[in-house]
């Protein structure tokens, strides 16, 4: 005898995006807190000591956030004009920042006034950075110049004037304190040695440059500008390793997570792209509400910051591990879990006598319904809130066993209004679903063919079924469309392939083939 | 305990508690109607037989012990212990007319020892009743039978003579049919059990007064009961019908019921062992089910399942080398050809089978093997019409701890229509798995087996990978070229040639009129070969090489097989009603081998199994059979198959040894066409090949003997090792001496060996070279003194053997 099989529940490919471990990993983030600036966004930098402050720096302040905060720790208002690049030192002691008045000034994070203002520079000065010894500072102007200058004692050590329009970005090496790479709008980028006078390395990107990442190893230099993102490779004399276009907007921010395994771009397109660095493919997408500035991430990826054009700062944090939380759950169901584990572990012996209790099938309710034959209730149980609406595919599913039983049209007759009306709505709701379209069709036919006496009767019910009509006038329209579109493509492909020439014979006797292609085939076949 | 099963042209003789065919009772020349335990005996059984007689046997030790000649077809037979030496039989009441007129006769059995007896007083008990034998039965201790017409009910008293008849409306107001359908009595009270067309049973009292009669009525079953019967205390009431549940009801409290359900086919006929402890189903799809008091099913006889129809072609599984077919609703059996076995069923459909008529199944219509056996591809479709068709394509992977497939991938509406045609590559390359399909919707689709994208996925699935299609014409088949690398689909009258590789079109051949029909690559050296039956009745070949046609051949080819072993294919070809084989190499003019009407009816499946030891046969006619057996199966649902001359005679050697050998795999399909193989085989015994039921081959008979009994009919192991051991012997001893008479007197001494064997063997060490010498020397002695000399040269044999083995 064999035993009662259950209603086969089809499982359906997931629509949408596929989830990944990177899915995952980056949508375990809690909502964004948002914090409005008096101004764009345009940098973001986190400090690179414990407690971890980011300087964000916006129209003609630099505010000095908490990782945790919601409000400024500390505010730099001392500029004229808008600040730009705010940067700390690496001991996370002192911030440099540029303005558009063409002085740079040096702050102490703990004070309020400039400790330092370095003039030189004739335009608007918008690359800071200090360099890896800490006693110097790199500065990138509109005037096509940058300049290393001496903290200290103010002094400008050196100026650099290669490049030919504006410089907006920078960056110094972490390992040399003699190197560093600034990026211009004039196409290139360019590798300097303090210790020459001249750059060492020019890079041509082909778009105005963004931004500029060195990777931690520092043989890998990333560029952004334009809609294209570049890595090079320096340890190669600057060759070019991959061009990635997956932005439709200029790419204007970069930033790596912390592991150096996964490279993140922000464009004005308002979404920030995550890559492999090693296959160099988006695993991973951010949207945010208007077109972003500038980037940061906090170590460890705790959280991501990003500034944009409607000065807006988003700020998102990780949430708490997954772990913890199962640590501190085990803990307290410990002494009941004990309980049963002795019994479990318990292990029959080789010569035990084993004797087995037959396995009870476990049926679904609507399983058990039908079994007994219930139609109606089994239809009614498919039909429960929690199932058409999470599961509409178990009720699909008993909607078709019914009909294969042959008694689909017992279960839908002999219906009040009100479970009715929730027939129809089921209906109206899942219809149209390219999945279920082929069974649901047909119970709509039935469900018409036993009520339609009864129409006019019941506003509801009424109200429903010209909903479902129109629903079904609508899919007709959008199918009617879907394939003219169709028609369109074939016409298009048609005249877009290259020809084949067929070989194709007709009534004679010989099937004539064109002589390349016949001895293609040839070898195939003389193999055996 | 014995279960007796009327089976074709024999009895068999199953035990309940193995499971095993003990005998077959054979000796009736057509097919057996009915089985009835001796009332007076039972240890002995009658069994009657279309070919007008009653057989008595002895059903323990399977010996025909009497036969009874009545001289008409005989289908149905009845006893009562009260009636001391006369059964009671239905026979056509005009012997030489084809009349639906039949009457119950009574027949003295004449007590004389012999052993054919003619039995000549016959005396009409009633007249016009059916023919069906469960229409009838005897009543309370046989003092009345009862017998049932499409609407009467006939009781007659043996001790009043007279018989009265209650009538019933033909339908009654719900419109259910009332026509009686089976039949039977209670034990021990004046009770009638009826089981009618709409479902109902009726339980008769009162019966022996016409006006007074009373019934109740019972209704559970939703179409005909089948079958009804009661348990020898009179207690419960079984009855069974197609919906294939069992329903027991208590005597006197009717609305008490127990079901077994879900027991397989339609319940055709049930049993009761005296003793009421087993209960026993016979199932329209070939089985028996055997039942402990309606609680458990303790044992299930199935033979080759037959299904209703059968749409999947015959295929071979390549590992087990099992015959795969459609069996059960929703499954595909798998059956053994070398055990004669049915290995297991596979549920594909996996959906519970409601019976109901006219109610539209899920069938299992395609089927396919990938050629290393690991993949299995099913298509199953419902509502063949067009708009609400429904299609599955199930992909199956060969689990190899269970040993059986599971199922990989299901594709629900692979095609918009339904699928012509469905194959794997016969050799695939190591990374692509493929398969393809082609469709009534004008379109074929290559499936593939694809790695998943994610590896959080559980394992690879199949998808579709190309979709082809031809001038939307409607591809009819498709064949895969013998190293892959080709692909032909026929699009009605053009055959279309691609490469699997890039799919790209390389060719197209076509020869009008007619379309293509089925499609075949020939293989090893002729695998340059393209062959093509049209429906316009031709035949034609192809060379890829050349792109051109090779032959031409007029002829009605219903299905084309290529040999996957050699270069030989197989055509069947219908020709005025009858179906034609012809064997032949596509490079040779000349078929290898031919056979006009083989069989009435066309051939639509058949299989070449590949041999497991290949045959060195040089027998011209005989070499095609040399890697592979030709398995094909008749429209009336008969498995046949070819042998050559020497296997002929080696299975008819061998039925002449053993009494147990039987065709245990043709019954099911034997057993509604019996006879109709007789013709068959008549005919073809002047021709060198013919064609035979499958046989077990068998190696020595004496082992077979052993092997093949049950362990609970056997005597003890003590015995049985001396008794193997000899056979043994008596197999090393054959090539000095064989001869016939001899080895049955050596049958005789073994008696006496058991006895004295100690003594002699002491006296035979001595005597050892002496005795070697006289037995070939000395031909003037006495018989006796052979007997003598050969006992003790025996002996001194396995005594050695004993030394040895210290």
């Amino acid at each position: 005898m064999a035993s009662y099989k259950p209603t086969n529940i089809p499982v359906y490919p997931k629509l949408g995006e596929k989830i990944t471990e990177e899915t995952l990993y980056w949508k375990n983030y809690k909502t964004p807190i948002q914090i409005k600036e008096f101004g764009a966004v345009s940098n973001i930098h986190f400090s690179p000591v414990t407690p971890y402050n980011f300087a964000v720096t916006a129209f003609t302040r630099i505010h000095l956030y908490g990782l945790l905060s919601q409000e400024p720790v500390k505010t730099f208002t001392r500029f004229k004009d808008t600040a730009y690049c705010g940067r700390f030192r690496s001991d996370g002691q002192l911030l440099v920042a540029g303005c558009e008045d063409s002085v740079v000034r040096l702050f102490d994070v703990s004070g309020k006034v400039a400790l330092r203002m370095f003039k030189g520079h004739t335009k608007a000065v918008h690359v800071t950075d200090f360099t890896t010894d800490r006693y110097q500072i790199l500065t990138g102007s509109d005037d096509y110049t940058c300049c290393l200058w001496d903290i200290p004692n103010s002094a400008q050590l050196n100026t650099y004037q290669e490049h030919t329009d504006y410089i907006r970005c920078g960056v110094t090496s972490q390992l040399n304190r003699d190197l560093f790479v600034t990026g211009s709008y004039d196409h290139s980028l360019k590798v300097f040695d303090a210790r020459v006078d001249k750059s060492v390395m020019t890079i041509n990107h082909g778009h105005p440059v963004e931004s500029l990442l060195l990777y931690p190893s520092e043989g890998l230099l990333v560029s952004a500008g334009g809609r294209y993102v570049r890595v090079w490779d320096l340890l190669k004399g600057g060759q070019p390793l991959v061009s990635l276009k997956n932005h439709h907007k200029t790419v204007t921010c970069l930033a790596l997570s912390s592991n150096g395994q996964r490279l993140l771009s922000g464009s004005l397109d308002r979404h920030v792209k995550v890559y492999n660095t090693t296959s160099y493919k988006v695993v991973h997408n951010f949207d945010y509400p208007a077109a972003i500035l500038s980037l940061a991430l906090a170590p460890e990826d705790e959280s991501i910051v990003v500034g944009m054009t409607n000065s807006i700062l988003s700020i998102k944090h990780r949430k708490p591990s997954e772990e913890a939380k199962e640590t501190a759950g085990h803990q307290r169901r410990r002494p009941s879990y004990r309980v049963y584990a002795h019994r479990k572990s318990y292990v029959p012996k080789q010569d035990d006598y084993l004797v087995s209790k037959p396995v009870r099938q476990h049926l679904a309710k609507y399983d058990k319904q039908l079994k007994k034959f219930n139609v109606s209730k089994a239809l009614d149980t498919a039909l429960e809130t929690w199932i058409r609406g999470r599961k509409p595919e178990i009720t699909v599913a008993v909607i078709r066993e019914l009909d294969r039983r042959g008694t689909l049209k017992n279960a839908l007759a002999g219906r009040d209004e009100q479970e009715l009306s929730r027939l129809l709505s089921f209906l109206i709701a899942n219809l149209v679903d390219a999945r279920f379209a082929p069974v649901l069709i047909t119970a709509a036919e039935m469900i018409l063919d036993i009520y339609q006496s009864i129409v006019g009767q019941s506003p509801v019910v009424d109200k429903q079924l010209l909903h479902l009509q129109s629903l079904l006038e609508r899919e007709l329209d959008y199918q009617k469309d879907l394939l003219e579109v169709l028609g369109m493509l074939d016409t298009m492909f048609a005249s877009s392939l290259p020809k084949v020439e067929l070989p194709c014979s007709g009534i004679s006797t010989s099937n004539g083939l064109p002589q390349g292609e016949s001895t293609a085939s040839r070898p195939q076949v003389q193999v055996n | 305990m014995f279960l007796l099963c009327a089976s074709g042209e024999s009895v068999k003789v199953f035990s309940t508690a193995t499971e095993e065919c003990l005998h077959a009772l054979q000796g009736h020349t057509d097919l057996v109607t009915g089985v009835l335990l001796r009332p007076s005996n039972h240890l002995q059984a009658y069994s009657c037989s279309l070919d007008g007689t009653v057989r008595l046997w002895d059903f323990t030790d399977g010996i025909l012990i009497r036969t009874y000649s009545i001289g008409y077809p005989i289908y149905g037979i009845y006893a009562s212990a009260k009636h001391e030496g006369v059964i009671f039989i239905i026979t056509p009441m005009h012997t030489d007319t084809n009349s639906e007129l039949f009457q119950l006769v009574a027949v003295h059995l004449p007590q004389c020892g012999e052993q054919l007896v003619e039995a000549k007083e016959l005396s009409a008990v009633l007249s016009n009743i059916s023919s069906n034998p469960a229409a009838s039965a005897f009543g309370r201790e046989g003092q009345y039978i009862v017998s049932a017409k499409p609407l009467q009910l006939e009781v007659y008293f043996f001790k009043k003579q007279k018989s009265y008849s209650f009538f019933l409306k033909k339908d009654n107001q719900k419109g259910g049919k009332n026509t009686f359908t089976c039949i039977t009595c209670h034990p021990t009270e004046d009770c009638i059990a009826s089981g009618h067309e709409d479902g109902k049973i009726r339980l008769w009292r009162n019966f022996n007064h016409r006006k007074e009669y009373t019934y109740s009525t019972l209704h559970w079953h939703h179409s005909a009961v089948s079958s009804l019967r009661f348990t020898p205390e009179g207690t419960n009431l079984l009855s069974g019908g197609v919906e294939s549940v069992l329903v027991q009801w208590r005597y006197n409290q009717e609305s008490q019921r127990d079901f077994l359900p879900r027991l397989g086919g339609a319940i055709t006929h049930i049993s009761v062992s005296p003793d009421g402890a087993l209960f026993c189903t016979s199932h329209s799809d070939n089985k028996i089910t055997i039942i402990q008091s309606c609680v458990k099913v303790s044992a299930v006889i199935q033979g080759l399942v037959k299904g209703d129809r059968i749409r999947t072609d015959l295929m071979i599984e390549p590992r087990s080398k099992a015959l795969v077919l459609n069996g059960k609703p929703g499954h595909l059996q798998f059956y053994s050809l070398q055990r004669d076995k049915l290995l297991y069923n596979l549920d594909i459909v996996q959906q519970e089978y409601i019976h109901e008529s006219g109610l539209e199944q899920f069938e299992v219509v395609m089927a396919a093997f990938d050629a290393s056996g690991s993949w299995l591809a099913t298509v199953e479709e419902r509502k063949q019409k067009a708009p609400e068709l429904e299609l599955n394509l199930k992909l199956w992977a060969l689990d190899d701890q269970k040993q059986s497939f599971v199922l990989n991938t299901t594709i629900s509406a692979p095609h918009e229509a339904q699928i012509t045609a469905l194959c794997f590559p016969h050799v695939s390359d190591g990374q692509t798995t493929m398969l393809v399909s082609t469709s009534r919707d004008g379109h074929f689709k290559a499936w593939q087996l694809a790695a998943p994208a994610h590896t959080e996925d559980e394992g690879p699935s199949w998808s579709c990978d190309f979709l082809g299609a031809y001038h939307s014409l409607v591809p009819e088949c498709c064949c895969f070229s013998a190293d892959s690398s080709l692909l032909a689909v026929g699009f009605q009258e053009v055959v279309t040639v691609w490469t699997p590789a890039s799919w790209e079109l390389l060719t197209t051949l076509s020869q009008p009129p007619g379309a293509v029909r089925d499609l075949c690559f020939g293989r090893l050296s002729c695998s340059k070969y393209l062959l093509g039956a049209t429906t316009s009745k031709l035949l034609c070949c192809w060379n890829l090489l050349t792109c051109s046609l090779e032959w031409v051949t007029s002829m009605d080819v219903s299905l084309l097989l290529a040999d996957p072993l050699s270069e030989n294919m197989a055509a069947f070809c219908f020709e005025a009603g009858s179906t034609d084989l012809f064997v032949f190499k596509p490079g040779e003019p000349r078929p290898l081998f031919s056979h006009k009407a083989l069989c009435s009816g066309r051939v639509t499946h058949a299989v070449f199994v590949p041999r497991e030891v290949m045959l060195e046969s040089c027998d011209e006619a005989s070499q095609w059979l040399n890697c592979s057996h030709l398995y094909f199966l008749t429209q009336s649902m008969d498995l046949l198959t070819f042998i050559t001359k020497a296997e002929e005679d080696k299975l008819t050697a061998s039925s002449k040894q053993l009494v147990v050998s039987d065709d245990v795999a043709m019954t099911p399909f034997h057993l509604l066409l019996g006879k109709h193989r007789d013709q068959l085989e008549n005919p073809q015994a002047e021709s060198r090949l013919s064609v035979e039921p499958i046989r077990q081959p068998s190696s020595s008979a004496g082992i077979d003997e052993l092997l093949q009994m049950p362990a609970h009919v056997l005597p003890s192991a003590s015995f049985l090792c001396s008794m193997f051991v000899q056979s043994l012997l008596i197999s090393v001893n054959k090539p000095s001496e064989q001869n016939k008479e001899k080895e049955e007197e050596m049958e005789s001494e073994k008696e006496e060996e058991d006895s004295d064997g100690e003594m002699e063997s002491r006296i035979s060490r001595p005597e050892h070279m002496p005795s070697g010498e006289s037995g070939c020397a000395a031909p003037a002695l006495t018989k006796e003194e052979v007997r003598e000399l050969r006992r003790l040269k025996k002996l001194d044999h396995s005594w050695m053997k004993g030394l040895l083995d210290q």
